[in-house]
């Protein structure tokens, strides 16, 4: 499918960026017939993938580069936060983590793959971590006119 | 720290004005741990009336509030709930422990009580 925009950002692994990446992709998406909620659920995504590479990817380290890479074609959104941090050394158990700094990992990683249609991350230890998220926009509003 | 409260004898109202993520945690944990020791043996009503975002950083804040005082045998509540925050704690299963409230119902029962009523917290 053919993009119709896109944008790309490379970020000091700062704090204040994660609000900044969330605005910047949900302004993109906004130029899409998404809903409402559909925005407010792709803020939180790239919350949560831009977070992930802040303290899980740079421990909290403010000089690391978090790339995020959103493109909007005629039917999806595709977000791309990638980082070259330390790297989650098994997604399937962070997954599942319970309490402390790891419980917000596991809540990360849900909310990622609740409010997205597909999440795909590849993490590798020492090397960082990409995480690849679609969202489809709403089959009516792909409908041509009349339908 | 945009943060208001009111006390009364029982409860203690804290009123959050930010989005609640990795850039707010830290001073929102403090300003809240902060009121929570000032205010023991008081159940706790979170107002989230003006809390726009959340994301999982945020509700770790919530959740460890939760937990420091439902150890003491202190309620954590929420209310003025906005639907992007409803749902978050809907997908994370905050239901299940936590009251909540969403906004619109709050909002008429509690007008202006946390936004006129509290003290600003430096």
């Amino acid at each position: 499918m053919a993009e119709t925009n896109s944008l790309s950002l490379d970020l000091a692994s700062h704090p204040d960026n994660v609000g900044l990446a969330r605005l910047a992709v949900a302004a993109l998406a906004a130029g899409a017939p998404f809903g409402v909620p559909d925005l407010e659920e792709i803020r939180v995504a790239v919350s949560e993938a831009v977070t992930n590479a802040v303290l899980h990817g740079y421990g909290g380290r403010r000089d690391g580069r978090v790339r995020v890479e959103a493109s909007l074609s005629q039917d999806r959104l595709q977000v791309v936060v990638s980082d070259q941090g330390r790297g989650i050394e098994d997604v399937a158990l962070a997954r599942q983590a319970a309490g402390g700094d790891g419980e917000r990992l596991g809540l990360g990683i849900l909310f990622m793959e609740t409010f997205m249609d597909h999440v795909v991350i590849e993490s590798h230890p020492g090397q960082g971590t990409r995480v690849v998220m679609e969202k489809r926009l709403p089959v009516a509003a792909l409908a041509p006119d009349g339908y | 720290m945009a943060i208001s409260y009111r006390v009364e004898p029982h409860l203690l109202t804290v009123g959050l004005e930010r989005d609640l993520d990795l850039a707010s945690a830290r001073d929102v944990r403090a300003a809240l741990d902060t009121l929570l020791d000032r205010y023991p043996d008081r159940d706790v009503r979170l107002n989230l009336d003006q809390v726009s975002f959340l994301d999982s950083t945020g509700l770790g804040v919530v959740l460890g509030r939760y937990r420091r005082l439902a150890a003491a045998g202190r309620t954590l509540h929420l209310v003025g709930v906005r639907p992007a925050v409803a749902a978050v704690l809907t997908v994370a299963g905050v239901r299940q422990i936590m009251a909540w409230e969403p906004r619109v119902a709050s909002e008429a029962r509690e007008k202006g009580v946390v936004a006129d009523g509290g003290d600003e917290l430096a």
